[in-house]
């Protein structure tokens, strides 16, 4: 289907039909200082006029001067906490008999839209779909969740200085996983292309009142897409790099690191791919009922790797090996492809400012000296 | 995934801190074949979730036997809990023992101490099986002969020309058998190295000694396998805990051949 | 029944020895068997012995003033027991008991030594074969040190 235009007040049109077709729509807004996911009733909630400024350890929300609704890029939360919240309880039962009973009601699965997903993040779902829904077992509230969810995507128009997609390949133009996707330009005029990838996609797209896109308006949203690709700074060589951390499990710099690491698990909890979670059995006062909850869990947690007599990995190095090297190495073995996608939370949210690129650099470095 | 109700039926008190459970399905719950080495996550009531392996026979799957160490507080709500009462399973889960594979070779069964556990499901179908098989030797350690498993059973083992080797590290005055380390009882088994398949289960050191010892008498590294433990929340490869660099002991192992294991296990708080 | 060289030759601490060598330990050996509960040494005597076993088990033991003897070790077929007798003092610093009834290869270490120090060459190769075994024993007791099958051990 050939990209529309859509004009910058129609966003409010797009969300109110989602809002009709039964869609919970949850994007981008202020909050705290940050731009974080929640719900919105409207294009007022989204982030309008803000951008943000993010470096290593550090992150700073700016005005802008014009009236962007997606004029920044990530911030700390990730859309996998709709597809794999962070606190769930998986059930309740109760003794009955000779059998246990399920006491809880089956919750409706909820319906979301997610507005504003970046090509980074679409690639992070893709990285979760195979851990939840690509092997022997599937995550089934993951799978109901992630199939119902409509995905509006947004291409990136600028870089932060942590980002570093284009190096993961994953971004930042959204080539797929979307059913609508959109490239925001602001200047004298201030509109969306908008292009639609799934039939779902296509029908909200033919409800909405959109024009023919002309050269000039596809020369202004290519261009911004492309200059956000060439401002990137940072990079990875990927280039064997499931061999390079393999063969380096015995080296000195995960020393080096840990005496920087907190093992605080802010990378992990913010990092759109970590999937890790752990169960927590509990019984009321009776005994006689009791629930199971599931909630996030971090390798850099000392208990994480615990089996009885003690933790497997008692040092920050171990836990800082065991992280990076799972993202950008083990994961090719389990999942077929990395763990990461270049979207450089990991950098921004971490309190002493350890940047991944920079350890995979000092690792290949490392080798040669 | 829910865990389904099955019934305690015995509680077998083994050693100090070991009981053996035998359980039948409760309402819901439908017996299920298994092979041997795997494991089911048993579920305490209100308590905790763990992973045990079977202990019992493969050939008989109208029961579940899982033989249970108390190291903790959910294993020890297993080991307390008394005919009648309800225990939650899921499974069964993870890779197995090869043993229906080795047929015409020779059987090495080497465990140290709970690890014998796992491994007993082999003798199991080794019973059942005994003309499948050439020299079939089972060397078992522990640290002293109050904590040796299933005792009671190497006599009608031996019956059935199984070689039943054992050692403690400590021995009281009366003890006759070996004194010393399992890796010592390698030289008093008879069997061809050559045409010997291993199947090892202990603490991952003695694995690690076993394996290589075996190795350096002729026993191919790639018919050696051994079951490893990790932390396991969900045993289906969800929850991340029980990853060892590549694998997810979970679902690739708990069993694996020694050639995969050997380099990952040596590097330290992999 | 069979000689003393054939019976040197089938046990796997002497099997590779070349047959001019084995002729000449040979010399120096003699068969000998043991009750259970007889001991083949004890600590503090004089080291002039080490044995080749045959048939049956011995345990090497520690004695202790009002306690049970602390049984640490326990050799089988196939095995060789008793080192002092080739370093000074020559004294055996370990009681050694016969579990079953038990057959051996009895060596005399001072005759031995003498065929050693004559023909260093042979020295080294028997120097050799009880330096394995000695390495072998020294980790064996390290795994038993460690307490492999413990709670804490794993």
């Amino acid at each position: 289907m050939q990209a529309r235009v859509l004009e910058a007040y129609q966003l409010h049109t797009l969300i109110g039909l989602l809002r009709e077709r039964g869609y919970c729509c949850v994007g981008p807004t202020v909050r705290d200082g940050a731009i974080v996911y929640d719900r919105i009733a409207g294009p007022t909630d989204l982030p309008v006029g803000w951008t943000d400024e993010q470096a290593p350890g550090s992150y700073r929300l700016k005005r802008r001067d014009d009236g962007a609704y997606f004029g920044y890029v990530v911030g700390p939360h990730s859309w996998k906490k709709y597809v794999f919240p962070p606190e769930r309880r998986l059930w309740q039962l109760k003794r009955a008999g000779q059998q246990f009973e399920r006491v809880d009601e089956p919750s409706q699965t909820p319906k979301y839209a997610f507005i504003g997903v970046r090509a980074c993040e679409i690639a992070a779902l893709r990285i979760q779909d195979r851990v939840f829904t690509g092997g022997e077992f599937t995550e089934p509230e993951y799978e109901a969740r992630r199939e119902l969810a409509f995905v509006v995507a947004v291409n990136c128009t600028q870089s932060a200085d942590t980002c570093f997609c284009v190096s993961m390949k994953t971004g930042p133009e959204v080539k797929s996983g979307y059913d609508l996707a959109l490239t925001e330009v602001v200047g004298e005029s201030h509109y969306f292309t908008i292009r639609a990838g799934t039939d779902r996609g296509r029908e909200v797209l033919a409800s909405l009142k959109t024009s023919a896109v002309n050269e000039a308006q596809r020369s202004a949203a290519n261009t911004r897409v492309r200059q956000a690709a060439e401002s990137q700074t940072r990079t990875v060589d990927t280039e064997g790099i499931k061999e390079l951390l393999q063969r380096n499990y015995e080296s000195e710099q995960w020393k080096e690191v840990a005496e920087r690491c907190l093992s605080c698990a802010n990378c992990t909890m913010a990092c759109p791919t970590c999937f890790c979670s752990s169960v927590e059995d509990v019984a009321d006062l009776t005994g006689e009922h009791a629930e199971r909850w599931r909630r996030w869990d971090s390798c850099f947690n000392p208990e994480f790797s615990y089996i009885h007599g003690g933790e497997v990995r008692k040092t920050t190095a171990s836990r800082y090996r065991q992280w990076m090297t799972h993202k950008l190495s083990t994961w090719f073995d389990q999942f077929g492809s990395s763990g990461c996608v270049g979207c450089g939370r990991c950098i921004t949210w971490c309190p002493v400012g350890i940047d991944l690129t920079e350890e995979v650099r000092k690792m290949r470095a490392g080798e040669t000296s | 995934m829910l865990p389904e109700a099955w019934i305690v039926r015995e509680n077998l008190r083994e050693t100090e801190d070991v009981v053996t459970l035998v359980l039948e399905p409760g309402g819901s719950a439908a017996p299920t074949a298994f092979a041997p080495g795997q494991f089911n996550m048993l579920y305490a009531f209100g308590a905790g979730e763990v992973p045990i392996s079977m202990s019992g026979d493969p050939g008989d799957p109208t029961k579940l036997v899982h033989t249970i160490r108390d190291v903790g507080p959910v294993t020890a709500a297993l080991c307390r809990l008394q005919p009648g009462e309800l225990v939650g399973v899921r499974g069964p889960f993870g890779s197995h023992w090869p043993v229906a594979d080795q047929q015409g070779r020779d059987i090495v069964i080497a465990a140290g101490g709970i690890g014998l556990a796992p491994l007993r499901p082999v003798v199991h179908h080794v019973l059942r099986h005994r003309g499948d098989y050439d020299d079939v030797v089972l060397l078992y350690g522990a640290r002293r002969p109050s904590e040796l498993l299933f005792t009671g059973e190497f006599e009608s083992w031996r019956q059935s020309d199984i070689q039943v080797v054992v050692t403690v590290d400590h021995a009281p005055a009366d003890w006759t058998e070996h004194v010393g380390v399992v890796t010592t009882l390698i030289r008093h088994g008879k069997f061809e190295t050559e045409q010997a398949s291993a199947f090892l289960c202990g603490p991952e050191v003695m694995m690690r000694f076993t394996a290589a010892e075996l190795e350096s008498k002729g026993v191919s590294p790639d018919k050696t396998w051994i079951s490893m433990e990790r932390n396991m929340k969900c045993a289906v490869g969800f929850c991340g805990h029980c990853q060892l660099g590549t694998e997810f002991i979970c679902m690739d192992g708990p069993v694996f051949t020694w050639p995969r294991m050997r380099n990952l296990i040596t590097v330290r708080e992999l | 029944m069979k000689g003393l060289k054939e019976v040197i030759s089938e046990h796997a601490f002497f099997a590779d020895l070349p047959d001019g060598d084995r002729a000449i330990i040979a010399g120096c050996a003699q068969m000998a068997s043991y009750k259970a509960g007889e001991f083949l040494f004890q600590s503090g005597r004089e080291a002039e012995h080490f044995f080749l076993l045959r048939h049956g088990k011995i345990a090497l033991e520690l004695q202790a003033p009002g306690q049970e003897p602390y049984r640490f070790e326990t050799v089988g077929e196939g095995e060789v027991i008793g080192w002092s007798w080739l370093f000074e003092p020559h004294k055996w610093q370990f009681d050694a008991r016969a579990i079953d009834d038990t057959s051996v290869v009895k060596f005399d270490g001072k005759c031995l030594r003498g065929k050693c120090d004559n023909d260093p060459r042979l020295g080294y190769d028997i120097m050799k074969r009880f330096a394995r075994v000695l390495v072998q024993r020294y980790a064996d007791t390290r795994l038993q040190l460690i307490d492999v099958y413990g709670k804490q051990g794993g």
